[in-house]
């Protein structure tokens, strides 16, 4: 089953003389628990393509899918409700409520969400455990190390059980240390078969990765010739 | 191998134990016949004897092997040198040079390609360093490993924003 797909993806700022075609004409299919990652030097697009695909920002032209749904048409209010229930976002720096402790900022999504409160608490503990992180549960994010930060951020995009994690840079904060700790946390994400795609500028997260696409001036540069030779292959 | 065998002699099993030790998860890709072969290379050259143990069948892994004084002096010798791998930038910068120069080659497509396997190597020996029971002194190479191929991608990276800015000069 495709997870995510897009079709002649375009976003474009500006105009004329000033005209920045941040994606151009993309398309691509994300098969259900595929850990895709795009790489690409700053600039070259691969935030803005993230965005699109995690319906936070709108194309200038083009189709996005999220598994059955095409997500480019719908209304604001469908939208909101699509990034609370069915995507979870990871950031590099974190986004965490300051004032929440770990388990209250994980488990604010299922809250939202409708769920009721001892069953959001439940999942929140059950995910911290998961990114091993039980014993930091009511520890401030001023009392964690950046590497835990980041792994309850990781914890907190996947309270609603989404279909696809989106994470944007997500060890361009940390340490070697810290980036082992979440490389290691995607690799378990990638067997339990959980939908990820990641756009980094970090190479390591190619560890990880099913499947590494280079982007350059806003299209995939080096896509086909990766695909099916050493990247593709579930181990 | 000499220096693995600077503190003490070793059988030739032994030896290869104590290099797979040291290199971690990138000695496992070495093979008896490499060791064996290195050791008579080293004997010959007067570096290392081997004595047969008695009792014990004649076979290069049962083979003791120790350093000669001139074996222990190459081993000091080794240590106090400063030595950095030749890189093969140069290569490969040329390679991109004449490629462009003769029109043999799109130097972009030469850098993609090299990426490619860069980040095949990179990924390897990332999943490599992910592995929890990796000893932690091993690790330690490994990230050696990881910090350089990521400082190779870096490099590719500029080649590849100079070469493609090139192409669109010249092609306007």
């Amino acid at each position: 089953m495709t997870a995510l797909r897009a079709r002649g993806l375009t976003k474009r700022y500006g105009s004329d003389n000033t005209l920045v075609r941040a994606v151009d004409e993309i398309d691509l299919d994300v098969p259900t628990g595929q850990t895709l990652a795009i790489m690409g030097p700053s600039g070259c697009g691969k935030s803005t393509l993230l965005h699109l695909l995690g319906g936070l920002q709108r194309p200038t032209r083009g189709e996005v899918w999220l598994a059955d749904r095409r997500i480019d048409t719908m209304s604001e209010r469908a939208l909101a409700r699509l990034r609370r229930d069915d995507v979870g976002f990871v950031f590099q720096s974190f986004h965490l409520m300051d004032e929440l402790t770990a388990v209250e900022n994980v488990e604010l999504a299922a809250l939202l969400a409708g769920r009721s409160p001892s069953r959001a608490r439940k999942r929140a503990l059950y995910l911290l455990d998961r990114v091993g992180l039980a014993d930091r549960a009511t520890h401030l994010p001023s009392a964690l190390s950046g590497g835990q930060r980041q792994r309850v951020a990781i914890a907190r995009a996947l309270s609603n059980e989404p279909l696809v994690v989106f994470a944007d840079e997500p060890t361009g904060n940390l340490d070697s240390a810290a980036t082992l700790e979440v490389l290691r946390l995607f690799d378990d994400l990638r067997l339990h078969g959980q939908t990820l795609v990641v756009v980094t500028h970090d190479a390591r997260i190619a560890a990880v990765a099913d499947r590494v696409i280079a982007m350059r001036d806003g299209a995939f540069a080096d896509d086909n010739r990766l695909v099916g030779t050493v990247y593709d292959g579930r181990r | 191998m000499l220096a693995m065998l600077a503190k003490e002699p070793a059988y030739g099993y032994d030896l290869r134990a104590r290099m797979r030790d040291a290199l971690g998860p990138l000695g496992e890709a070495m093979n008896a016949g490499q060791i064996y072969v290195t050791l008579a290379r080293l004997a010959k050259a007067g570096l290392v004897t081997s004595e047969r143990d008695e009792g014990l069948p004649d076979r290069p892994d049962r083979r003791v092997y120790a350093l000669t004084p001139s074996g222990q002096q190459r081993v000091a010798g080794w240590l106090t040198e400063v030595s950095w791998p030749k890189p093969d930038l140069a290569e490969f910068h040329l390679k991109l040079v004449a490629a462009a120069a003769g029109r043999l080659a799109d130097p972009v497509a030469l850098v993609d390609a090299q990426r490619r396997e860069v980040l095949r190597r990179l990924r390897d020996a990332q999943r490599a360093a992910l592995d929890r029971a990796v000893d932690p002194v091993a690790g330690l190479l490994l990230e050696g490993v990881v910090l350089r191929l990521r400082a190779d991608l870096e490099w590719l990276e500029a080649c590849e924003l100079a070469w493609a800015a090139r192409e669109r000069e010249a092609s306007s």
